[in-house]
């Protein structure tokens, strides 16, 4: 699962007016399914914005509560999934927001930050400086990663490297590159999912990921 | 139409991707990359960044929460009927 764009024969309005009829009915079979499909990505969207995991449980278990209730009135007008998501990030948020005296203040980059600001996707040391021939140009090239065996997955280094990476993001990327990437929902499900705007999105998503390059650039080239 | 530097291709990569380009930057963009072994190493590494963060799934869901959900499910079910 994860990995549909839109418009995915699982997703279709008739599987999820069917689907929504079971829950309607009360089949609990319909619904351990859609946990099973759901709560683990559920749970670590949450830790974005409330760390602690027993926490993001009750945030994950507050969303499907707040869903089953208001079941009647979904339109489905976006996908469940979406809505589900929606559902979720607003409950997270909330309850970061009633937690954040308790947060220490490092964690407390504002969900803004990942938008506002200009920070370059590369260090602009690695350019020709203006006044050079080629301005603008690299300086030292980047490298090919193929011949490195720590650039693959299954490296447990890597990974861990990846992984802390997204934790030092601010919220509203690591939201982001979290579900494009990790998650592997589209464009336009992220945009309805987090309330942004397509070019938001994107810009949130360049960001995450070009910082992402440069931990895994500056960790290739240690030792 | 000027050339675009590597220093402002680095930042267009993401909208590259996404196909969010107007028709005359994504030319400019394919141009610059065709004739620049940085910015194709760079595009290279951008791609494998994406793959390796896709990667990155883990924790299940833990059965003290599935059991949780399976009562509040059960609980709305009560208050429903």
């Amino acid at each position: 699962m994860g990995r549909d764009g839109d418009g995915a024969p699982s997703a279709s309005a008739t599987d999820e007016a069917r689907l929504i009829a079971s829950l309607l009915r009360g089949d609990e079979a319909a619904f351990m399914r859609l946990v099973e499909q759901y709560q683990a990505a559920m749970v670590r969207l949450a830790q974005v914005y409330v760390r602690d995991r027993a926490v993001a449980e009750e945030v994950a278990q507050d969303a499907w509560v707040a869903v089953l209730k208001s079941l009647r009135q979904f339109e489905g007008r976006s996908s469940f999934k979406t809505w589900l998501f929606h559902i979720l990030v607003n409950a997270a948020r909330t309850r970061s927001q009633r937690e954040r005296r308790s947060v220490p203040f490092s964690a407390l980059a504002s969900d803004d930050e990942g938008v506002l600001g200009d920070e370059p996707s590369v260090a602009p040391e690695r350019f020709r400086p203006a006044d050079a021939p080629y301005a603008g140009g690299w300086g030292a090239l980047p490298q090919l990663w193929d011949a490195l065996p720590e650039a693959s997955a299954d490296n447990r280094e890597t990974r861990e490297r990846i992984a802390a990476a997204i934790e030092r993001l601010p919220a509203s990327q690591q939201s982001v590159i979290r579900l494009r990437d990790i998650e592997g929902y589209s464009a336009d499900d992220v945009c309805k999912m987090l309330d942004i705007s397509e070019g938001n999105q994107r810009v949130l998503l360049h960001r995450a990921r070009s910082r992402v390059r440069q931990a895994l650039e500056s960790y290739f080239a240690e030792d | 139409m000027q050339e675009l530097t590597c220093k402002e291709l680095v930042e267009l990569v993401t909208a590259y991707f996404e196909d969010a380009l107007p028709a005359d930057e994504r030319l400019r963009f394919e141009r610059h990359v065709s004739v620049c072994p940085g910015c194709s190493a760079y595009m290279e590494q951008m791609r494998q960044t994406i793959t390796l963060v896709g990667e990155l799934r883990e924790q299940d869901v833990s059965p003290t929460a599935e059991q949780q959900l399976l009562q509040a499910f059960r609980g709305w079910k009560r208050d429903e009927t």
